[in-house]
């Protein structure tokens, strides 16, 4: 018992002198680490600074945030490894899910602790292609025609990748009447004209738009808009289909690591904050389609164009429960159909 | 008659000149070749960094370079370098002392197992500590229920470097300590010395200079390693990011000037560690045996 | 473990009025052990752990194929490059007077210096189709980066060193009355480099080479940034294990490992094999 007691007295003097030792010019802040997925990187990096300025204003606490971008099962594996996330704000319910099965860290009711799904902004995905459009790209069907490259993220590791397959198997049921080897046939040979799938939705986007490869990119709403704004609008074109997906990136507070830290309380602000007429507006800033479109001036709601968007509650998927084994689980509906491009 | 030797061995020397090296034009094509190719592929990149980095003037650099999170970034590598470095020392010394001073079984096999980490991948350097502290592990669980946490923190990130930094010290102490013999310990012990007094007295000065030069290629390294870090840190900002792995990051965001900015400390960096060792070369080469060849 | 009884036939150390010898051998088998054999053990055990059917077919998965084979291919290319260029770079260095000499001479250990992710994006910047060169090649349709072309640039920038460094010192030893006697006996410059000098530098340029290949094949850092990472084309192995991480298929990521660990083993054995033979040899 004594033997255990010293043992967990040195195991915490460790633990605090290695913490001291990376916090030490820190030490009188609260910390918060928001683990996300790829393309919110210059979302949050606005957001960050005007939660602490908030905080700041309310509390009179000095809040750091951290924040950590990557694909979003890339993401979700590295907080179930011990990344140690006060918040995640993922691209998609099941990488979430996932971390609430493995680690229980995340109470199993979070979807419903927060409005819309714990989904403060949402978004769909569109093409980017080069300027002009060439290969004239204007729907899901063309995307197969004889020597075009597609560019898309791998589904094991990227969110963004799942809703790019999603919305291209919703066009596909609705195309083929709902037979199933039919849509196969089509998702795979749409995958056949993928040179490359990178980790995560910005490694694609460097892929197309930094390294010049493929004739189109499919991407996030707001990542396309992102990638005008960077490399000029005299590049590239966005070219929104009739048909794509509702995607819902939702968030959710680490219950487990808040607690060991201390942080709910600041944990939970962030993610309210999100809902706020200033998180509304920084999200719609960035391309996001905001959950609360009435809380955004008209003026600043961005022009983002009405389409039809099928939500992954759609019988054809039966939601991410259903959806994330069927299709992406090992040896799934994408590992049987994957086979690269070559 | 000393001036008949001097004019005879310049007549051999020239002879010599003609014999033994290339004709005018050949030594050309050679020079041209090498200067080209190292101008090409050492010279070119260098200088793009700092071209890339000063691209929009000497303001946007600095801000770049006073940005929060590669501030913190720096600090992270200094830190990182700050524990690995020494550890790798104390481990150069012991392990140069057991094997240049004795003879021992096995002692080649030993050398082999301290330059096994110059042959391995410095993602597989990264990955054996994700297999063992990772959350499938039975370690790393352990030590989280203790509040220890190896990976996605500091503690992966030096483990890693330490890893890929492992034989620096050791590979330029072992010749060198074996060149030197143990004449002039063993005279300090047969003087009364004891053997901390003749390792402090006597073969620390000896090796001194040797021992500077393991440590500035094994805190350049240790500065500069990336794959293996990129293994075990998390990539958060302001945490567990160093700077090599900033660079990504700022790379990855089209943030070329600030990617740049962050590179070009790396590369000032490796610059200082040229010229420092060149000065060790040029005046202390006698005593930096086996400096070259890795 | 210094008791080994001093009358055996067999004994673990020759005695030596020198101490220390316990304890500077402990703490450097205790840190080898920690730091490097129990993690490389690790790696291996749950290799093993994986069985040998589960095993072969991840190593003989094309994909895990392709990227060991783009990655020594690659690794080989680069590294017969630099033992051409590299030996002639260390000639110059040796034999003739020029001014900067010692500048290009300290410049050769650049790559030693500069951190991988730093190379591997300036070299990127420079051999892209807007860069410095790559705008100078893209009309002759020579596409460097993001192309297996780009890696065997990164893998040149990283091995040269090798290569001088070990062919220099054998060149400053060559004793100059060889060539000489070369010369006097009639034999024009190309024969006695060919037939007298390259005979005696041989074994150095090999062992280059293999450190060199050996360092190419495992390069990560400078690597990803201008390869272009295209599965089957110019994806190397190292970023393979780093995908499989990623998807958290840890089964593959530790087969391919061990199957990278195995060979730079054999390697280094290589390399050691090499070393004792020109020794012996060439004494």
């Amino acid at each position: 018992m004594t033997q255990l007691r010293s043992r967990r007295l040195l195991a915490g003097l460790l633990a605090g002198a290695v913490q001291f030792g990376i916090l030490g010019f820190a030490f009188a802040d609260t910390t918060i680490l928001n683990v996300s997925y790829d393309p919110t990187r210059e979302l949050y990096k606005e957001y960050n600074a005007a939660f602490a300025a908030k905080w700041k204003a309310d509390t009179g606490e000095t809040v750091t945030i951290q924040t950590s971008h990557g694909g979003s099962g890339k993401q979700a594996r590295a907080v179930i490894d011990g990344l140690d996330a006060d918040v995640v704000t993922l691209a998609l319910e099941s990488d979430i899910n996932a971390i609430a099965e493995k680690t229980r860290k995340i109470a199993p009711d979070w979807r419903s602790r927060l409005p819309n799904n714990s989904s403060p902004y949402t978004s769909t995905i569109v093409f980017l292609i080069r300027k002009g459009n060439p290969k004239a790209i204007h729907d899901w069907g063309d995307l197969t025609q004889e020597g075009l490259q597609v560019i898309t993220p791998n589904p094991k590791t990227s969110g963004g990748a799942r809703w790019n397959y999603l919305a291209a198997w919703a066009w596909a049921n609705h195309e083929y009447g709902g037979d199933e080897a039919k849509i196969k046939q089509y998702i795979g040979a749409l995958y056949s004209h993928v040179p490359v799938l990178d980790t995560g939705a910005r490694g694609s986007t460097v892929t197309f738009a930094e390294r010049g490869l493929g004739d189109v990119l499919l991407a996030w709403e707001n990542e396309a808009y992102l990638a005008l704004d960077e490399f000029g609008a005299d590049q590239f074109d966005i070219v929104i289909p009739p048909q794509s997906i509702l995607a819902e990136p939702p968030v959710a507070v680490v219950d487990g690591n808040v607690d060991a830290k201390g942080t709910r309380k600041v944990a939970q602000a962030y993610l309210t904050y999100l809902y706020s007429e200033e998180g509304q507006r920084i999200a719609a800033r960035h391309h996001y389609r905001p959950s609360k479109p009435d809380l955004v001036p008209a003026e600043e709601l961005q022009k983002l164009p009405e389409l039809k968007l099928v939500t992954i509650d759609d019988p054809i998927f039966g939601g991410w429960a259903k959806a994330q084994p069927y299709h992406f689980g090992d040896g799934g509906i994408f590992d049987q159909i994957y086979k690269p491009a070559q | 008659m000393a001036d008949f030797v001097s004019t005879a061995s310049l007549h051999a020397e020239k002879n010599r000149a003609t014999a033994t090296t290339e004709s005018r034009a050949t030594r050309w094509v050679l020079l041209a070749l090498a200067f080209g190719f190292i101008a090409l592929f050492l010279l070119l990149p260098l200088i793009l960094v700092f071209a890339e980095a000063l691209k929009r003037g000497v303001g946007p650099y600095l801000e770049a370079l006073g940005d929060s999170d590669t501030l913190s970034a720096i600090r992270l590598t200094l830190l990182v370098a700050a524990i690995s470095v020494p550890l790798n020392l104390i481990f150069g010394i012991a392990a140069a002392w057991a094997i240049a001073k004795f003879e021992f079984k096995g002692k080649a096999f030993l050398i082999t197992l301290i330059d096994l980490p110059f042959s391995v991948s410095p993602v597989i350097s990264g990955l054996v500590y994700v297999l063992l502290f990772g959350s499938s592990s039975l370690l790393g669980p352990w030590l989280k229920s203790y509040g220890i946490e190896i990976l996605f923190a500091v503690p992966g990130i030096v483990l890693a470097t330490v890893f890929v930094t492992f034989p620096f010290v050791a590979r330029e102490l072992i010749p060198l300590m074996q060149e030197q013999g143990t004449g002039d310990e063993e005279a300090a012990l047969s003087l009364g010395a004891n053997g901390w007094q003749a390792f402090w007295y006597v073969t620390l000065p000896n090796i001194k200079w040797g021992l500077l030069y393991g440590v500035l290629l094994c805190n350049a390294r240790a500065m500069g390693e990336f794959g293996a870090v990129s293994v075990v840190s998390g990539h958060i900002r302001g945490l567990t990011n160093t700077m090599p792995l900033h660079v990504e990051i700022l790379y990855n965001e089209y943030n070329a000037v600030a990617a740049f900015a962050v590179a070009s400390l790396l590369a000032g960096l490796a610059l200082v560690t040229l010229v420092l060792k060149t000065i060790l070369e040029i005046h202390y080469g006698h005593a930096i045996a086996g400096s070259r060849g890795h | 473990m210094n008791t080994a009884p001093a009358d055996a036939g067999w004994r673990f150390r020759v005695p030596s009025v020198i101490p220390g010898f316990g304890l500077t051998l402990g703490f450097s088998l205790a840190y080898l052990t920690l730091i490097i054999l129990i993690p490389l053990s690790g790696l291996v055990w749950r290799s093993a752990a994986l069985g040998w059917t589960d095993f072969w077919a991840i190593a003989m998965d094309r994909r895990t194929v392709k990227a060991l084979e783009i990655s020594f291919g690659t690794a080989i290319i680069a590294a017969a490059v630099n033992v051409v260029f590299g030996t002639i770079v260390a000639w110059v260095l040796v034999r003739y007077r020029f001014p900067g000499r010692r500048i290009i001479d300290a410049m050769v250990d650049l790559p030693f210096a500069l951190p991988t992710a730093v190379a591997g994006i300036a070299l990127t910047s420079l051999y892209a189709p807007r860069g410095w060169i790559g705008s100078l090649l893209e009309p002759l349709g020579i596409k460097v980066a993001y192309s297996p072309l780009g890696i065997v640039v990164a893998l040149i920038f990283i091995g040269l060193p090798f290569v001088v460094r070990t062919v220099q010192p054998i060149i400053e030893e060559i004793d100059k009355e060889v060539e000489e006697a070369a010369a006097t006996l009639g034999a024009s410059r190309f024969q006695t480099i060919t037939r007298v000098l390259f005979p005696g530098l041989a074994p150095a340029i090999v062992t280059g080479f293999a450190l060199a290949f050996a360092r190419g094949v495992g390069e990560y850092g400078s690597v990803i940034f201008i390869a272009g990472n295209l599965p089957y084309v110019s994806e190397i192995a190292p970023l393979l294990i780093v995908i499989r991480l990623e998807e958290y298929d840890y089964a593959a990521a530790t087969a391919i490992a061990t199957i990278m660990l195995a060979l730079s083993f054999v390697m280094l054995l290589v390399i050691n094999l090499i070393q004792a033979w020109s020794r012996k040899r060439y004494g």
